[in-house]
């Protein structure tokens, strides 16, 4: 029963490296959050930091009602899945799983209770004799959560635990997390669970909200779906989505009902578009996805034109890479909508879908095109 | 190309030939190669095989007969050895080296590991001046310091007791073996301890239940070195035992050399191969972590 909260948490390395700069996020009880970013955003230490293994420089972080800042991992009342496991190589799986319990002191057959409940829902009961080396990956990884599941704790960390397991097993590995976490509601003991990973699919899939970072900034906090529709930043906007958003350099004025240029080309600002638009005009980052970018017939109102540089068939959908004012631009068109006779160095036409079209200040990097 | 052929057809048998030759000498020069490293072996390990030959020789014949088969094999100086010429037998100088080795092995791999521990795993105010330090006794001759350790010892009133032997090992004394565990301690990776302390550890749970297991080769390695060098270490009791009933074996076996006026050789001999049975049977026990611990604690950093 506890969410979590950080309030202006610092973290400075002893080398002086500040990897993080106050951030603020809430997480509530029995919130699924992911923390995402790319490789050494400080997803890590943030994530640390809740755990009590990194000292907090700044600020305050606390889980449910209690500051834990100068508490002992041990007593904070969470558990950790760690990235590679971190089994304790010289104990059998089962104390492993008990090792926590036993140092608490726990009644011998409520130990064993929790051990065999565990290792039923993670279907490792014909492990429980084995050393962690006479594992796979996988079912080391499930006997990592189960150390953590044993203790019900109020809040799970995850630091990328999947991210060592082949592609399929991660998969299954995802969805059993996921549905544990939703088991874990239903029975009526919620789990606050933090996730770090570097993998947006995973972040996509499984975070109730996610928590977006960047060199030890918040980047954005919200929901799957605001994210990928409504980025708060350029950043949000090209992390999330496969292929990237395209981001181009371009110029917005405000006159004639609004324009943009890109290079020598100009399209009309449509009104789905304007509706939303808040920027002041200038310096902006234009962004469209690839699959909002539709292939449209030459000389077609508001269409950029540009060069196939390189056309690939996936079979169910074929990305075309177009260079437009130099700038490299993907396009997602469905396969059946393909004209099979393009060639790389065609011209073509291409639609940003207004709807879709997201506006950034050049120099904040804001979305100025949430609305009011 | 039928003028080449014959040509060809010499060239090949020739080559045959050749062939036959490198082969014949490539096993020549094996078989030197192995008569010599066999017989630099054996060279090395004659004066272990005469001691063991010898010791079962009597008086007159070590000096007598060159060879290390004894003629009449017999157990007189097993025997006489064993009693001495002092009113104790040699069991009582192994008990004495027992009495100084097990608190100082026991001792030492305590606390080397947590001096280690710390060091390795802890921030602490003068962390890099103390490991400084500790570098540079590593670094010091040992006979450096002696003599203030003798006038320390004394002023304590510690002399002709084993005390002084064994307890600077109990704090850490040694300072390779905190070496040694801090390189090795440095290449195991920091998130078994995490974990532990997520689950609720403290550093001394932490120590105990993870390190430690995770740190057995390294241990067992210098638990088998403090073995060795304590069993053979003669110049510590030479300063501080004075008392013949306090003398450890590596005295004792100096002692028979100093009291009889013809010297007893057989003896000593036999007294000299009962002395190395010990370091060797617990190197032979302890072989495969041994290896192990020097290897890992080697290749890593
Ligand atoms: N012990 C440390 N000392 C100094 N800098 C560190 C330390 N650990 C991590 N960092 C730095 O902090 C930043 C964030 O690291 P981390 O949290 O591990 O990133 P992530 O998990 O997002 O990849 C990185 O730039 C990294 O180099
Ligand atoms: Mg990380």
């Amino acid at each position: 029963m506890a969410g979590l909260q950080l309030n202006n948490v610092d973290k400075t390395y002893p080398n002086g490296f500040k990897a993080v700069h106050g951030i603020d996020l809430e997480i509530e009880d029995g919130e699924f959050m992911v923390l995402v970013g790319p490789s050494g955003c400080a997803k890590s230490t943030t994530l640390r930091m809740i755990a009590g293994l990194e000292t907090i420089s700044g600020g305050e972080v606390r889980i449910g009602d209690t500051v834990v800042n100068d508490l002992a991992p041990g007593k904070r009342g969470i558990a950790m899945v760690f990235q590679n496991y971190a089994l304790y190589p010289h104990m059998k799986v089962t104390k492993n799983l008990d090792f926590g319990l036993r140092l608490k002191r726990r009644p011998k057959d409520e130990i064993a209770r929790a051990t065999t409940e565990v290792s039923h829902t993670l279907e490792i009961e014909e492990l429980l004799d084995r050393l962690p080396k006479e594992l796979s990956g996988g079912q080391a990884q499930r006997v990592a959560v189960g150390r953590a599941l044993i203790k019900s704790p109020e809040v799970f960390l995850f630091d990328e635990p999947l991210s060592n397991l082949d592609a399929k097993l991660r998969a299954s590995m995802r969805v059993r997390i996921t549905d544990l976490h939703k088991r874990l509601k239903e029975e009526g003991r919620p789990a606050t669970v933090v996730y770090v990973t570097h993998d947006q699919v995973e972040a996509m899939t499984m975070g109730d909200r996610i928590c977006v970072m960047k060199d030890g900034h918040i980047m954005q906090v919200a929901d799957p779906v605001t994210l990928y529709e409504r980025p708060a930043n350029a950043f949000v906007g090209g992390f999330i989505g496969m292929p990237e958003m395209n981001l181009a350099d371009a110029t917005l004025s405000l006159d004639d009902g609004g324009r943009i240029r890109l290079g020598d080309q100009v399209i009309d600002i449509e009104p789905d578009l304007a509706s939303r638009l808040t920027h002041k005009g200038g310096a902006i980052t234009f962004g469209i996805r690839p699959q909002h970018f539709e292939l449209v017939a030459p000389g077609a109102a508001n269409a950029l034109t540009g060069i196939v540089r390189i056309v690939e068939f996936l079979g169910h959908e074929v990305n075309l890479h177009i260079e437009i004012e130099g700038n490299a631009f993907i396009s997602v068109i469905p396969s059946e909508q393909f004209d099979r006779s393009m060639r790389a160095g065609d011209t073509v036409a291409l639609h940003p879908r207004a709807r879709n079209t997201q506006i950034f200040d050049r120099d904040t990097g804001q979305n100025a095109s949430l609305g009011g | 190309m039928s003028v080449t052929t014959p040509e060809v057809t010499t060239a090949t048998s020739g080559l045959t030939a050749h062939q036959l030759r490198e082969q014949r000498r490539a096993k020549i020069s094996a078989t030197i190669r192995y008569v010599i490293l066999a017989a630099v072996g054996l060279l090395m390990l004659y004066p272990l095989i005469w001691l063991i030959g010898a010791s079962f020789k009597t008086n007159s014949e070590i000096f007598a007969n060159p060879g290390f088969i004894p003629s009449e094999p017999t157990l007189d100086g097993y025997i006489k050895g064993w009693q001495t010429s002092t009113p104790y037998t040699f069991a009582r100088f192994f008990w004495n080296t027992f009495l100084i080795i097990f608190p100082k092995v026991l001792f030492t791999a305590i606390s080397a590991t947590m001096v280690a521990y710390g060091f390795a795993r802890f921030e602490f105010p003068g962390k890099k001046i103390l490991f400084a330090t500790l570098i540079a006794i590593l670094l010091l001759p040992n006979v450096v310091t002696r003599i203030p350790q003798y006038l320390l010892f004394r002023d304590i009133g510690w002399l002709d007791s084993f005390l002084p032997l064994w307890v600077p090992s109990a704090f850490a004394g040694d300072a390779f073996f905190v070496f040694m565990l801090i390189q090795f301690l440095r290449a195991v990776p920091r998130d078994m301890e995490e974990a532990a302390r997520v689950d609720g550890a403290n550093s001394f749970q932490t120590l105990i239940f993870i390190v430690v297991p995770l740190l057995k080769p390294a241990i067992i390695s210098v638990c088998l070195f403090q073995f060795m060098w304590t069993m053979n270490d003669f110049l510590g009791p030479l300063i501080y035992i004075s008392s013949v009933e306090k003398y450890p074996v590596s005295l004792a076996l100096k002692l028979s050399i100093d009291t009889t006026e013809a010297f007893e050789w057989n003896r000593i001999l036999a007294m000299s191969v009962l002395a190395i049975t010990p370091a060797l049977a617990v190197f032979f026990i302890a072989q495969k972590h041994f290896i192990e611990g020097i290897s890992s604690g080697g290749v890593k950093g």
